[in-house]
């Protein structure tokens, strides 16, 4: 293992001390895009490679978004520890983005009556709307609605099933 | 994809319905309250000195089924309709009546009545009738009603129709022999609206009473549920999701023009009218959580009265007959219990006790009984509440029956379940004793609603 670190280390300073040809190759592995870009494109470019550094972010956010389901236990509207990220995602987006629009669907699985449903629903979406306007989200951006057991994620009333479709949906408009 | 669209109307009988036995009063002018006093008057008589035979015992929570033979009406070969079969599920789905099977030669309204034939089968009535076709498209419908014990002519009708709207008389028929038979209000030929889903598609229907004829009145690939008909039987509310959310619409069945009643902010649901159609009940979330609402039926665009004000879920409002209390679905005790609220204002007083879970409350147009749906070892079934003394029974075995519906004579409740795997509708007696499934759709069927009396 440290023969290898010091034959590696070896190889490296060999490189550097070898030809154009291989420091280039160096280069091209240590520093690409940055140093590529920066030297080449026009300064709007640039502009536009920073812009787009907070794009991944913003990527990176799209990501979490598309993690737009928050799954309930049964009988219950309390939003589990493990949605808190996916919640502060969402939060973050709508408050960078005061255009962005939202309606929080609440769904029930398939046990008992369609209206009470509704209402249980609603209380999931309600939930959700709350959170995140505890985290700064304006209240004009979100709609909490209800779809009741109407819009079932999977079909059936198995245990696997009624987990899936107790949930809260967030649907960017 | 949405569409509304407006129904054929079936033919009103005022006019055309005529009647031979009431002959005499067909040549008094229109005057029908007078005309009805007089038939009601004489009918009272027939009935009085029927009463002996002809009332239906009821005893504790059963009651007797009166043997009566409704025989093939005469000339029905020709038709696709037949009279005598529509009118004897009628009666029979009434649990009021049990059939006993056509005996002897052919008979019409015109025939003498074998008293001893009848004493033989044991029958306490008798009806027979012909159709006769009178033009391309005229039927002349007939019929009679026997006291199949003393052997006395109860009198008879003649409906002049069009061929499609033979399946309406049959039920009108049934009214009449209903009628004169228990002293009450038949309900065969009133409508029902109700919900199926076939595939992607669903569809608010109007039917008759058996399920039959059913019409679309509305298509959406979106779900349709809790339709709810107003009281003058021209109007059905109900919620749609087809924008994406609940919203509540009032749909003109005959016209098939409807208009948006409530899009607030939130969800849009459980619309119920008042008796006098002037006011809807609902549930908006728009202040946050399912609360209910009261709004001018007439001017949608007044702004909703809030009815009761809780922090938890108060839903399914459904008015008394006397307009003047709401009772309605609430977990702010902790689990969905019924409450009944003054229309004017005050505290909520709890209704059902028993139990975790008591939903979907629907009240007799007499007053005395309310229908709910309750969760029994995660069963759901209906249950009937006599509201006078507080009793409580279960009528059914499946389970999971919802959303019941109270025919306009108090004497039936349509409600929906799942039988082999499928919704389907059934209507029963308010004992249980006496249930059917009605035809309808095919794919699932559900939030069935019982209209008025007026259609």
């Amino acid at each position: 293992m440290k023969n290898l670190l010091i034959a590696t280390v070896a190889a490296v300073v060999l490189a550097a001390c070898g030809s154009a040809v291989k420091l280039d190759n160096v280069g091209v592995e240590d520093r690409t895009g940055k140093a590529t870009l920066a030297e080449t494109q026009p300064v709007s470019k640039v502009q536009s490679v920073v812009a787009s550094a907070d794009a991944s972010q913003s990527n990176l956010d799209a990501m979490s978004a598309s993690n737009r389901v928050i799954y309930f236990d049964f009988d219950s509207f309390a939003i589990r520890a493990e949605f808190q990220a996916v919640l502060e995602t969402h939060a973050r987006l709508l408050k960078s983005d005061k255009t962005k629009k939202i309606s929080i669907d609440g769904h029930t699985d398939d046990r008992g009556g369609r209206e009470y449903n509704l209402s249980l629903g609603q209380k999931r979406s309600e939930a959700v709307r709350k959170t995140l306007a505890l985290l700064g989200v304006s209240e004009n951006q979100m709609e909490a609605v209800s779809f009741g057991k109407e819009k079932p994620a999977v079909v059936g009333s198995t245990e696997v099933a009624m987990e899936k479709n107790r949930r809260a949906e967030i649907n960017y408009r | 994809m949405i569409e509304a669209k407006r129904l054929l109307k079936a033919h009103n009988f005022s006019p055309p319905f005529c009647s031979f036995f009431d002959a005499m009063f067909y040549f008094l002018p229109n005057f029908s309250k007078l005309k009805a006093l007089i038939i009601g008057a004489l009918w009272m008589g027939v009935l009085a000195s029927a009463s002996a035979q002809f009332r239906v015992e009821v005893s504790g929570q059963g009651l007797t089924q009166m043997p009566i033979t409704v025989s093939a009406f005469r000339g029905n070969e020709s038709i696709t309709q037949k009279i005598a079969v529509i009118v004897m599920a009628d009666l029979e789905r009434s649990g009021q009546f049990r059939s006993v099977d056509a005996f002897g030669s052919a008979v019409d309204e015109n025939s003498q009545p074998d008293p001893s034939a009848w004493r033989k089968k044991g029958i306490d009535a008798f009806v027979a009738g012909s159709v006769t076709r009178i033009s391309e498209d005229r039927y002349d419908v007939r019929f009679r009603l026997w006291d199949a014990v003393r052997g006395q002519d109860l009198g008879g009708q003649s409906h002049v129709v069009a061929g499609a709207d033979l399946r309406h008389v049959a039920h009108k028929i049934a009214d009449t022999v209903y009628e004169k038979l228990t002293g009450e209000k038949g309900v065969f030929s009133t409508r029902i609206a109700y919900v199926s889903k076939s595939g992607p598609t669903y569809n608010l229907w109007v039917a008759d009473a058996d399920g039959e004829g059913a019409q679309s009145a509305l298509r959406s690939a979106e779900p349709i549920i809790s339709p709810s008909w107003a009281p003058a039987g021209n109007q059905l509310a109900y919620v749609s999701f087809e924008s994406r959310k609940p919203v509540v619409y009032v749909h003109d069945v005959d016209s098939g023009k409807r208009r948006l009643v409530a899009n607030f902010k939130g969800s849009n649901s459980a619309p119920s009218w008042s008796p006098d159609g002037r006011t809807l009940a609902l549930t908006l979330s728009r202040d946050g959580g399912s609360q209910l609402y009261l709004m001018d039926a007439m001017s949608p665009s007044a702004e909703p009265r809030r009815l009761a004000a809780s922090s938890a879920i108060d839903t399914e409002p459904t008015f008394t007959a006397d307009g003047r209390t709401v009772y309605f679905v609430s977990d702010r005790g902790g689990s969905p219990q019924i409450y009944k609220v003054p229309v004017s204002g005050g505290n909520a007083e709890r209704v059902t006790f028993t139990g975790t879970y008591n939903i979907s409350p629907a009240l007799s147009l007499d007053g005395k009984w309310l229908a709910y749906i309750s969760r029994v070892n995660g069963a759901y079934k209906l249950h009937v509440m006599d509201l006078t003394s507080g009793t409580v029974n279960v009528i059914t075995d499946t389970t999971a029956d919802e959303n019941p519906s109270f025919s306009p004579n108090s004497r039936q409740l349509i409600y929906a379940t799942q039988q082999q795997g499928k919704e389907a509708l059934m209507t029963t007696t308010l004992d249980g004793r006496i249930k059917a499934r009605l035809a309808g759709q095919s794919g699932d069927i559900r939030e069935p609603d019982w209209g008025p009396l007026k259609r």
